[in-house]
């Protein structure tokens, strides 16, 4: 019987991304769809995520599965190939705590100090700048937060990694640089040029107007609020 | 330092250090309670053993620490299999997780906008917090618990916060029972599991603790 996996995504998401490469990694096919999420989500998505209404959406055989996190322990567990959790439980419970870190304060920290007004920028990037050394730290001297190979948490990173040094060029900041952060500015070239990881990621060229474009409605808002 | 295997550096009224202990006690598992004084001064353990949120509940395994109650739930599951905590298959899994990430995005901060209110509670802040527990009740639908018939992982990350909702409905002019019945059910039928009464605080004690809190704030 052949099995039907489909990912609904929006092209320039890191969640959607995460999702995504998670899929490459473990080698299954699917297919995408790509959500106009700014414009008109469509009525399966809003019938596969009616709570939070959000990209992505696995769809396995039918059955949905939605949030990032969520999305990418259930391939773990229902692909066993190409593991990226660690199997000791301990070791397990530390990634799922770099990965948390991630989401809640690194990268919504540095997509702040991204966007944020200049009498606000200094304080947000000090922050931003202490969760990256800590977030450093996590390394250790290893090659990627999974060791040797990539794992969950260099998944996660990749908001950190990519995405976010995107909208750093934009912005002309320099947060995530090689004398700051020499081991995690490594991490992050290392692991953009992993071919399953490059082949992925959304194009350079494609993703600096657009998050320029993302940055400039965010500023605005934040203007009239 | 306390020679017991499995210690939990803890605090009454925390609905995430109860979580831990109430899985704990569903494992069967012997484990001291180190009670943090959060107000005094936090414990030379607590800052070292979680340095960067210096927060309650840290789980001692065997003097390794672990932070953040989830994931601690999740690691005394995976460790002690029985009984199990998580459905056996992927998708029931799945649903699982997804619902303990919406209470945690959800619950707990609609909980602080009633409470923390200075005044007349906004009719907003309370609409959003039943609308979230109707959310939770639907899921619920007809079963005892939410994922099958067995008490579990959903279970047990929601109930301690239920601990709270006295407070609320005393100083938010509601009552749950009437606008979630279902739900208002399901909490009972929890309550009544010893594993759970031996760790939730009678709803009047979080009250007291609320109100003092609200004084120490300055909202009262």
């Amino acid at each position: 019987m052949g099995e039907e996996v489909k990912v609904f995504g929006y092209w320039a998401s890191p969640y959607s991304y995460r999702a995504e490469l998670a899929l490459k990694l473990k080698g299954v096919s699917y297919e995408y769809i790509n959500e106009d999420i700014f414009g008109n989500k469509s009525d399966l998505l809003l019938k596969y995520n009616p709570i939070h209404k959000k990209v992505p959406v696995l769809l396995h055989n039918g059955k949905p599965i939605v949030e990032s996190l969520v999305i990418l322990e259930y391939i773990e567990e229902t692909w066993k190939q190409n593991p990226y959790l660690p199997q000791d439980p301990y070791d397990k419970a530390t990634a799922r705590f770099w990965i948390k870190f991630i989401d809640e304060k690194c990268f919504p920290t540095l997509w702040l100090a991204a966007w944020s007004p200049e009498n606000e920028r200094e304080k947000v990037t000090n922050e931003a700048c202490e969760y990256l050394k800590t977030l450093e730290s996590a390394l250790n001297g290893k090659k990627f937060f999974g060791g040797e190979t990539i794992g969950m948490v260099d998944i996660v990173a990749s908001s950190v990694g990519y995405f976010i040094r995107v909208t750093q060029e934009i912005m002309g900041l320099n947060l995530l640089s090689a004398d700051k952060f020499p081991q995690l500015f490594q991490w992050s070239e290392d692991f953009a040029n992993c071919s399953i990881v490059k082949e992925s990621l959304p194009p350079r060229d494609k993703l600096l107007p657009f998050v320029k474009g993302l940055i400039a409605k965010y500023q605005q808002d934040n203007a009239k609020a | 330092m306390s020679k017991a295997k499995l210690v939990i550096l803890d605090c009454w009224v925390s609905p995430f250090c109860m979580r831990v202990k109430i899985a704990l006690n569903e494992k069967g598992l012997e484990y001291e309670a180190q009670a943090e004084d959060l107000f005094g001064g936090k414990s030379e353990l607590l800052l070292s053993s979680n340095p960067i949120y210096k927060k309650v509940p840290v789980f001692l395994h065997d003097g390794k620490p672990l932070c953040e109650s989830i994931i601690i739930v999740n690691y005394i599951d995976e460790t002690w299999s029985s009984p199990p905590l998580l459905p056996p298959c992927s998708y029931g899994r799945a649903q699982a997780r997804f619902w303990a990430d919406f209470i945690d995005k959800k619950v707990f901060d609609a909980c602080g906008n009633i409470w923390r209110s200075k005044g007349e509670v906004p009719v907003e802040a309370k609409k959003e917090f039943i609308e979230i527990l109707k959310q939770l009740e639907e899921a619920l639908g007809d079963k005892d618990y939410f994922i099958g018939t067995t008490f579990g992982f959903v279970d047990i990350i929601l109930i301690p916060l239920t601990s709270w909702f006295f407070a609320l409905e005393k100083i938010g002019g509601f009552t749950v029972e009437a606008e979630c019945p279902k739900l208002s059910n399901w909490m009972k039928r929890c309550l009544q599991r010893e594993s759970v009464a031996k760790v939730v605080p009678p709803p009047e004690k979080v009250y007291e603790f609320v109100l003092m809190f609200r004084k120490m704030q300055g909202i009262d």
